[in-house]
């Protein structure tokens, strides 16, 4: 049990879990002032009538319900499909939601990969993501190294991520610093001719639609 | 840099780059922040090199960097 210490007192470090692990400490703290003010907002908005609790609840499932497959999908369609590919790098959002995802208003601009082009995506400012399409962004998405270091040494941060490129490829870094929202096409990976699309999104993850992977071989 | 919300990096000014696209016009972010009525400013992609923002410390100079950027952030070369 992690807090049977019969033997010492707790005014101090608990040092590590039997799995070796550090205690995260319980959230007790005091809610924030900007916690205080979205829970009055909302409770508001429910007494006034103006929304209701279980249309909060059923937001709060479709934004949950938002994965990296839905831009899987759409990637293998473009891998499959040269005019769906097109109408993709022309326009991503009317793309996206020609195959039904709904994206809400969401801006999106799709950057492909090719022999001689790698792109990442980063946003320096805050978390910007294509939440609508891809879901919530991983954590290190969102951390000060992450969003200050893409920008600076993206190689050595792909060289991180397991991708190493030669000098020869062209890194394009994309700052997502307004409106806009990125996914990256990833090249084709060889040996998936005549593959079926969704076999082809499986072999479409999370990091290659932000760059900080490439798409599985089969 | 100025004070407030303020969506052109401090990384990026006073550096040289070319449109990569226009975007159209959207509410400005800058007065939206505030709860202020935001006026519609035109928004461009701008793609800067790598050796633009870094000098000397870029990875590979001809690597680059594209940002979001509006109009009022923008002077002409």
């Amino acid at each position: 049990m992690p807090h049977d210490h019969p033997n010492h007192s707790h005014d101090h470090d608990h040092g590590l879990s039997p799995s070796g692990h550090p205690y995260r400490a319980d959230n007790d703290e005091p809610l924030t002032y900007w916690q205080r003010m979205e829970i009055a907002v909302r409770e508001l908005l429910i007494e006034k009538g103006r929304i209701t609790a279980a249309e909060i609840a059923n937001q709060i499932e479709v934004m949950d319900a938002r994965s990296p497959a839905n831009g899987a999908a759409v990637v293998a369609r473009a891998w499959s499909d040269p005019d769906f590919k097109a109408r993709l790098l022309a326009d991503a959002g009317a793309a996206s939601r020609e195959m039904g995802f709904d994206i809400g208003p969401l801006n999106l601009i799709a950057v492909e990969n090719t022999d001689t082009t790698h792109n990442l995506i980063v946003c320096t400012l805050c978390s910007c993501y294509p939440r609508n399409l891809l879901g919530l962004p991983p954590d290190w998405y969102k951390t000060r190294e992450y969003r200050s270091r893409a920008v600076r040494e993206p190689r050595a941060v792909l060289r991180e991520f397991g991708v190493n490129l030669p000098d020869s490829t062209r890194i394009r870094v994309h700052d997502s610093t307004a409106d806009m929202r990125y996914i990256i096409l990833p090249a084709r990976p060889a040996g998936t001719d005549g593959m079926a699309e969704p076999d082809l999104a499986r072999l479409v993850t999370r990091d290659a639609m932000i760059g900080t992977g490439l798409a599985r071989t089969p | 840099m100025p004070p407030g919300h303020v969506r052109a990096p401090a990384y990026l000014r006073g550096k040289q780059g070319v449109i990569e696209r226009p975007l159209g016009a959207f509410h400005n972010p800058e007065q939206l922040a505030y709860g202020l009525v935001a006026d519609k400013k035109p928004l461009y992609r701008v793609r800067f090199t790598m050796a633009e923002l870094w000098g000397d410390a870029a990875e590979n100079p001809e690597d680059t960097l594209d940002a979001e950027l509006y109009d009022h952030w923008l002077e002409r070369l």
